[in-house]
């Protein structure tokens, strides 16, 4: 599948900043850390950000976005109009509970209940956008159980390393907690990745040659000539190439900076007091965020749509082994 | 409303298309694209279309297999016709956020309203087959519209009354009719020749039938011995007098 680059940011940085609300209204609901208004204002600032942002670059993506206002429409069926829906409801307990805490500077009664609507409803969110790629069967590579599994947690992982950033600037406390959380959530991230990518877990469907033109009892069907000389759009859109070669290679650094060396890097921050354990998480939310954009291209790009079958594939199923 | 019709569709209309004795002429394509881009989802824009690297958009596409049969080590040609196959449980429809694609309870075509679409792809992404292709000039998803404007046409005399496709195919392979009516005579052809669906296993329901190629008359032995490469155990005794006699002077 074609990796349109608003795509890539409107699905990594919506989790990032889900995951940074998720984090905030439970740390904040539970005690965790102060209700402190300056890094308050900081960090729901940022979480705005990534979420507006991250949501418009989505809409602009689209051929029509003056039209974008009815996607909300078809809830009933369409996991896009959902994903809309409760995406613009979330605002709501977001937008009341990042007023309590920076306006009020508390997070009592109420407001905690709202924070945890507000983590619930972001989880939702980023169920519903995994869902849009998870439902399509054409794709088998996404129709895959693992999939939500590797969107949600790599929002709280994502989260987490942001939350542990701002703590630290801010040098709030709070922050081993936040570490742990972030570490626990790497490793979990990895892992689930890992099972997603692995042969033997990926579910899906497969489709073959034979099976695209009914021909698959006669014998073996090869294409033998295509419809046209050009590329066309289902070609520019679903048969993009280039990321299969080097396929293991971007899976290694996709695992490595984005899970392994953050990791690291969060456990060495550790018990360590002042400034000093910026000098570890900075690196460490670099490397996860250009890892997570790797594991995003990858995500698309090796995606493999059962058309191709039609243009010289001969069978598209289930993870199979990565080349190159 | 991207929701699928509740009650099943009243008629299901659809194409019956016979791999058989496609030639892959490719004048169904050809006309679609003349009909179409005057009609219905009008223009079927295209871009670069006399330049190095001419696109557009086209309801139908033509792709031509070989199938090998490893055993009898025999092969053919088939060519297959694709275009949309207005699925029973079409997934295009359902992902559809804003209800610009839909599927219509009397006839099940499926169509997209284009003042509603807004260009998100995401039902050509839900589309195993490929039926859906992009507008890139006018930013709205164009497909197949099974001929809406010319099947229910007065205008038109009765037998123009079948989509584009359909009407100028010049060996016939192309059947047009209610697939939902088991006594129309694309439902009798279909069973006559057992009729299958493509990908079956994407759980779509495609309405659109394919026939298989016939088997070739003798057998496969028969369509061997003119279908793949001669072999050199010529029999001598089979040729004519003066053959035979060349042939016994040159072979020593």
């Amino acid at each position: 599948m074609h990796p349109a680059k608003s795509v890539i940011y409107f699905t990594t940085a919506t989790g990032a900043g889900y995951g940074l609300f998720i984090w905030l209204a439970l740390f904040g609901a539970s005690g965790v850390i102060p209700a402190d208004q300056i890094f308050g204002l900081v960090s729901f600032g940022i979480a705005f950000f990534l979420v507006v942002s991250g949501l418009l670059s989505s809409t602009l993506h689209l051929a029509h976005p003056e039209r974008a206002w009815r996607a909300l429409s078809q809830w009933r069926s369409s996991w896009l109009s959902r994903e809309g829906v409760i995406a613009i409801t979330t605002f709501l307990p977001l937008s009341l509970f990042a007023i309590s805490w920076v306006l009020l500077g508390e997070v009592q009664g109420l407001a905690r209940t709202i924070g945890a609507l507000g983590a619930i409803l972001c989880l939702g969110t980023v169920f519903c956008t995994a869902m849009i790629y998870a439902s399509l069967k054409a794709i088998p590579a996404w129709n895959n159980v693992w999939v939500v599994p590797c969107y949600l947690i790599f929002a709280l992982a994502s989260g987490a390393l942001l939350l542990s950033l701002l703590l630290a600037v801010f040098n709030l406390p709070g922050l081993g907690i936040s570490l742990v959380v972030a570490v626990a959530c790497l490793a979990l991230g990895m892992l689930v990745k890992l099972i997603c990518w692995s042969p033997q877990f990926a579910t899906g469907t497969s489709s073959t040659s034979g099976t695209a033109t009914g021909l698959g009892e006669l014998g073996e069907v090869r294409l033998m000539e295509a419809p046209h000389t050009e590329a066309n759009f289902l070609l520019k859109e679903m048969g993009f190439q280039i990321a299969r070669k080097h396929a293991r290679k971007l899976r290694r650094i996709a695992i490595v900076l984005g899970f392994v060396l953050p990791a690291i890097a969060l456990g060495l921050a550790l018990n360590i007091d002042g400034i000093a354990p910026l000098f570890w998480i900075i690196p460490a939310v670099l490397s996860h965020t250009i890892g997570i954009v790797t594991e995003r291209w990858l995500f698309f790009a090796e995606a493999q749509h059962v058309v191709m079958l039609y243009y010289g594939q001969t069978e598209i199923g289930p993870e199979k082994t990565a080349k190159g | 409303m991207t929701q699928l019709p509740t009650k099943p569709p009243q008629k299901k209309l659809g194409l019956v298309i016979d791999l058989d004795i496609c030639v892959g002429c490719h004048a169904c394509a050809v006309n679609c694209k003349e009909w179409n881009t005057g009609g219905h989802s009008a223009p079927l824009t295209d871009t670069d279309p006399f330049g190095p690297e001419p696109d557009g958009v086209w309801f139908n596409r033509i792709h031509t297999f070989e199938v090998q049969d490893k055993q009898e080590q025999t092969s053919q040609t088939v060519h297959v016709p694709k275009s949309c196959l207005h699925c029973e449980d079409a997934p295009c429809v359902t992902v559809c956020p804003t209800g610009a694609s839909y599927k219509r309870e009397e006839d099940g075509i499926v169509l997209v309203n284009a003042d509603t679409c807004i260009g998100c792809k995401l039902c050509s992404w839900a589309c195993p087959y490929g039926a859906r292709e992009m507008d890139e000039v006018e930013g709205v998803m164009k497909k197949c519209t099974m001929c809406i404007d010319r099947i229910y046409n007065e205008n038109l005399a009765e037998e123009e009354r079948v989509p584009a496709c359909v009407s100028t195919c010049p060996t016939g392979a192309r059947h047009f009719g209610d697939l939902g009516d088991p006594d129309s005579d694309v439902s009798k052809l279909v069973a006559a020749r057992d009729g299958f669906e493509l990908m079956p296993e994407q759980g779509t329901k495609p309405v659109n039938r394919y026939l298989a190629p016939r088997q070739k008359r003798g057998g496969v032995t028969q369509s061997a011995s003119c279908g793949s490469p001669q072999k050199d155990d010529v029999q001598p005794d089979a040729a004519g007098l003066l053959a035979r006699w060349v042939d016994r002077i040159l072979s020593d």
